[in-house]
């Protein structure tokens, strides 16, 4: 293969840790993409600046073992917290969490909440499929109310967490929310994440047609795709206010994009006060 | 710096001695008995060119220091039992990945909410076998302010050499107790750090355990080394696997990286015992009420002494094997309901073992030691 009919993203990749595990369809592959699309973007031609914190789940599996960098796979929900810890103690270290959204809202909630409060120096990118995908489909706190999953079976009764406007409220810097379907914007976002400092979250809608598609009746993957395009973008400096996310109601684009000391240069500034 | 002396409180003692290890990152959360050594390491952090980051529980603390020492970054954190408790599942993920880390568990009365303000030694099992599956682990326990400090440097040591996470269990009444505390001159004190890959990057298998102390070098984030660290059983590149013999490989090796080199690891302390009959065996506080009573029962001419464990875990089964062949009776004095005792029976059987439970914050007295000894002599 001549060097042009490489895919950009295998100099990011371990070759013997593909094929990755994903199932066929799976957004995770597009959420990959997007993300190495945005680091190539940013000029790096490796990950040796990166280091890369997971938690458990199929969205867990996006960076580890396949980046080709330092990547850290630990227990379920408590990537954030584990990556805090790697940031403070080195922040020379260019952290980024990659993780799904039971991971990082359920059982990792608390964690995600307060890393944007502190409005860590971190980037988090949360694939979020609406549902347990690798242990086959239960209902999660973004799956939607009336969804039918393998532990909803009447119908989810509670409502799903709006995790961008979550997030924003919670003081990070940078707040995103794209799809699979919008994997060029995606990219830009997460670009604008990485280069911001302080906290920063891209929530990515991504389909997962075995678990979600096949439990909520929602079709294979390119229905699901079709059905993300049509979601609404937000017009900039829209005002956030509430909504309980809906298949209708979600929309998509910047939520948050502020400047705020981050914790690393506040936590210098107090030091100087020493 | 010089030799310092201060008169100090346990906790504060620890928190000095993690200082004098190279602690450069704690990861806090308020809990009585152990608060103090977070208060105190906020306020040292920053003059040490570290950080200290109070989170939002137990959990992520814990996880945090995890990862700040895989950046070559000396951590702990400090708690009591409940927090012991939601830290469990990340001690298995650091046994796992072998990240060195000091966690400081000051123990108070349980279960539960217990007594916060009361001294217990019941989290001994829970240190061995909180975490699920099959690990070993190092447990200091410290009797005196001066061994927070000392033990507190060598469970950076121990951690560090042998990519562990190590536990200080002190009871609360060594945490609050005062005592005289000298700190040595730094260049008396013995630092060990965690051995770093020589090879190639190209050559390097992070968790290929090198032969005599079947431990891998450990490279850090952020170097040429560029490597995978997971809880889930992995081969030497890293790699998860499934597969039987990998799992087998794995968990042995963890395990023996520990036990091999028990001698190493293990330290406590003989008074009294070459001639003894009775034999106390004893740690944390209750150890101190042990020593005077031992020298009573010595001047009614009674031949007792004392086995004072300074590690828990890996326990001392063959010194505590050898010492049921030379003494006609073991006691063993607890605030708890018996927990190193159950050890102690496993390794000294068929000797009699006799166990003073007391799971409550006043430690087994001098004199009441002393009579068990007196009316176990005149069995
Ligand atoms: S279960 Fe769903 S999220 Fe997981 S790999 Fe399969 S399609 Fe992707």
């Amino acid at each position: 293969m001549t060097e042009s009919q490489i895919h950009f993203a295998r100099q990011f990749l371990r070759e013997e840790a593909l094929p990755s595990p994903f199932c066929p369809g799976c957004g995770n592959g597009i959420v990959t993409n997007s993300f190495l699309k945005a680091v190539n973007d940013l000029g790096h031609s490796d990950l040796r600046k990166f280091a890369f914190v997971s938690g458990i789940g199929c969205g867990a599996w996006i960076p580890s073992p396949h980046f080709k960098a330092d990547t850290l796979h630990t227990t379920h929900g408590r990537a954030v917290a584990f990556a805090t810890g790697l940031k403070a103690a080195n922040p020379e270290l260019e952290v980024v969490v990659i993780s799904g959204d039971g991971d990082l809202a359920a059982i990792g909630g608390n964690h995600l909440i307060h890393a944007a409060r502190r409005n860590m120096d971190l980037t988090v990118i949360c694939a979020n499929n609406w549902i347990y995908g690798m242990t086959g489909g239960q209902v999660g706190p973004t799956t939607f109310t009336g969804d039918r999953t393998t532990t909803s079976p009447y119908g989810n009764p509670e409502r799903p967490f709006d995790l961008a406007r979550l997030v924003a409220a919670s003081g990070a810097n940078f707040v995103a929310r794209w799809t699979t379907a919008h994997p060029i914007p995606a990219a830009r976002a997460i670009r604008t994440a990485l280069e911001r400092r302080g906290f920063s979250f891209i929530e990515m809608l991504s389909q997962c047609p075995t678990a979600y598609g096949r439990r909520t009746k929602s079709g294979d993957a390119v229905d699901m795709i079709k059905w993300m395009k049509s979601l609404p973008v937000r017009k900039k400096d829209e005002p956030l206010g509430h909504r309980v996310p809906t298949k209708d109601l979600l929309d998509l684009g910047v939520f948050a994009d502020r400047d705020e000391p981050s914790f690393l240069q506040s936590m210098e500034k107090m030091k100087e006060q020493i | 710096m010089p030799e310092k002396v201060m008169f100090t409180m346990g906790d504060i003692a620890c928190a000095e001695g993690a200082l004098a290890a190279g602690c450069k990152y704690f990861g806090g959360y308020p809990i009585t008995p152990a608060t103090e050594i977070a208060e105190w390491m906020s306020q040292k952090m920053p003059q040490y060119g570290g950080a200290y980051v109070q989170y939002e529980d137990e959990i992520a603390s814990i996880t945090s220091v995890i990862g700040a020492s895989w950046t070559g970054t000396k951590s702990m954190t400090a708690t009591s039992g409940p927090g012991v408790s939601l830290m469990l599942e990340a001690i298995g993920l650091a046994v796992m990945t072998e990240t060195p880390l000091v966690l400081v568990n000051i123990m108070r009365g349980g279960p539960s909410t217990g007594q916060p303000t009361r001294g217990q030694q019941g989290d001994i099992m829970q240190a061995k076998w909180g975490s699920h599956g099959d690990y070993q682990i190092i447990a200091l326990t410290p009797a005196s302010v001066q061994e927070m400090f000392d033990q507190t440097v060598q469970a950076f040591n121990l951690s560090e050499k042998y990519r562990t996470p190590v536990f200080v269990l002190a009871d609360e009444t060594v945490g609050h107790m005062r005592e005289k505390l000298v700190i040595p001159d730094e260049k008396d004190l013995k630092l060990v750090s965690r051995k770093q890959p020589t090879v190639d990057p190209s050559e390097y298998l992070p968790f290929k355990a090198d032969e005599d102390d079947l431990v891998p070098p450990m490279a850090l984030l952020g170097s040429k080394y560029q490597f995978y660290a997971t809880g889930l059983t992995h081969d030497e590149r890293g790699y998860p696997s499934d597969k039987e013999h990998i799992q087998i490989k794995l968990v042995t090796r963890l395990q023996d990286k520990i036990l091999k080199n028990a001698d190493d690891i293990i330290d406590l302390e003989k008074f009294m015992l070459d001639d003894a009959d009775i034999a106390v065996i004893a740690y944390g506080t209750p150890s101190r009420s042990a020593k005077k009573a031992i020298k009573d029962a010595r001047a009614e001419g009674i031949k007792a002494g004392l086995l004072r464990l300074k590690t828990v875990w890996p326990f001392p089964e063959d010194i505590v094997a050898d010492l049921g062949t030379e003494v006609k009776h073991i006691i063993v004095p607890e605030q708890n309901l018996g927990q190193v005792y159950h050890m102690v029976r496993s390794a000294a059987a068929p000797t009699p073992i006799h166990l003073m439970a007391k799971p409550a914050g006043m430690p087994q007295l001098p004199h009441e030691i002393l009579a068990k000894i007196r009316e176990i002599d005149s069995i």
